[in-house]
């Protein structure tokens, strides 16, 4: 028999189930967001709506309340579970529907360092907003970020370390690409945890981002200032 | 030479402990080193170390690690001219050199205790090759379910474990003693991450001659 007080997500209006989702979501309900997520597409909600809306909207709540402290590393990754389950619902559709794009970003962990969770979190949530996200993965050597902006041509390099001896290969790469002239073809964003906005600063960064909601605006303002310039 | 009690790992994780005596120099140190530092006072007989211990579930937030130094560092100026910090960069990214720069006290070198424990220019050459492997220490092997499987939420979530652990090779257990009851443990931690086991006896590495030329 089911609990009086099970919520019926099928029952509730169109403004009730966005803010469920975005309570489950917070809970990591992974089941209940991919039940939700198709409600609203049979409902004929537009995938970008669902995404922005719902899972987006949750997310940064639950990114708020890691950075304010209330919520911890494995509740994160939980609610980051249960966005990507959403997420793999609505990209096909959202491919489909043409959704706006904001640009595109190649990212990827540094070499020597495995360390991918928070990397993967800016990824998600940069695909949340509306950017192409290429994701190279982990232990990446500048041959293989160079490899990437030739063949992808982003808007924005994205490089991550978890580890105080890996992250000064983050200059390393960007060295390089000042060496070859490419340094100012691109956003380069950093992050990671034992970084801060001074070191992204003496590496030649454009900016240290510390979580993957500052990520999201940091890449938003830099590619619109991009845009702005390239349209001066 | 005068003993000192071994002092409970819970205390040490959870507050840290303060074991001054009549010393000239504080070792403000961290919690996990508690053991290996008195054994080390003890077998040296250095009984011009102090040691202030802070808790050593701080590596849980590094970012917290330089300000609680700091605060150690003022709160026994009064009582001591000379500090030691018994921290290496531990996951600040530089910011606790910083910190002991500012506050004109040394600190032990290297990105964390395991690097010392096994010899930091020997660490330094094997991370080249070994950056798959997951570290544990004596104390980290006491206090594994504290300082590492709870706090991931792995009690609650195992299925977590795969997000954290999944890029990770191996655990390597660097045994500060010859304690077959924390290899069996540390085999035990590693078989829960899923992890392969490979035990080192390091002794206490780099730690003993650093802290024998503070003085």
């Amino acid at each position: 028999m089911a609990d009086e007080n099970e919520i019926i997500l099928s029952e509730l209006s169109d403004d009730e189930l966005i803010l469920q989702m975005q309570d489950d979501l917070y809970d990591g309900l992974k089941e209940e967001i991919e039940e939700a997520v198709n409600i609203l597409i049979a409902r004929g909600w537009t995938p970008y709506d669902i995404l922005t809306k719902a899972l987006v909207a949750g997310m940064t709540i639950v990114g708020a309340d890691f950075r304010d402290g209330i919520l911890f590393v494995p509740e994160v990754l939980l609610a980051a579970n249960a966005m990507k389950a959403g997420m793999f619902i609505l990209k096909p559709l959202l491919i489909e529907t043409g959704a706006p794009r904001m640009g595109k970003m190649v990212i990827g962990t540094v070499k020597g360092d495995i360390h991918d969770i928070g990397k993967n979190l800016v990824a998600m949530m940069m695909e949340g907003a509306g950017f192409e996200v290429l994701d190279l993965g982990i232990n990446n050597s500048v041959e293989k970020y160079l490899e990437a902006l030739e063949t992808e041509k982003p808007d924005i390099l994205g490089m991550s370390a978890l580890l105080t001896t890996t992250m000064p290969y983050m200059k390393v790469v960007i060295d390089t690409m000042k060496e070859k002239g490419l340094r100012e073809n691109y956003i380069v964003l950093v992050g990671g945890a034992p970084l801060n906005e001074e070191f992204g600063k003496a590496i030649g960064a454009d900016a240290y981002c510390c979580d993957a909601a500052v990520a999201v605006e940091t890449a938003k303002k830099f590619v619109a200032h991009k845009h702005n310039q390239l349209n001066d | 030479m005068t003993l000192i009690a071994s002092p409970d790992d819970t205390i040490l994780t959870e507050r840290g402990i303060s074991l001054t005596q009549n010393g000239k120099i504080l070792l403000i140190a961290c919690g996990a080193l508690a053991h290996e530092i008195l054994a080390l006072k003890q077998i040296n007989g250095w009984d011009h170390l102090d040691l202030q211990c802070l808790p050593a579930k701080l590596h849980l937030w590094p970012n917290r690690i330089p300000a609680a130094v700091e605060a150690a560092v003022i709160n026994h100026r009064n009582r001591y001219d000379r500090f030691f910090v018994v921290y290496a960069d531990c996951g600040t990214g530089g910011l606790l050199q910083a910190k002991c720069a500012e506050l004109g006290v040394e600190m032990i070198a290297g990105p964390h205790c395991y690097s010392f424990f096994e010899g930091t220019a020997i660490f330094a050459q094997k991370a080249k090759t070994e950056f798959t492997a997951f570290y544990l220490t004596d104390f980290l092997v006491r206090q594994f379910d504290t300082l590492i499987w709870r706090p991931l939420g792995l009690d609650r979530r195992p299925e977590l474990r795969a997000m954290y652990f999944g890029n990770y090779t191996k655990l390597v257990y660097q045994a500060q003693l010859n304690d077959p009851a924390l290899d069996t443990k540390a085999r035990k931690c590693a078989d829960r991450l899923g992890l392969t086991y490979e035990r080192r006896l390091t002794g206490y590495g780099d730690l003993a001659t650093v802290l024998a030329t503070v003085g």
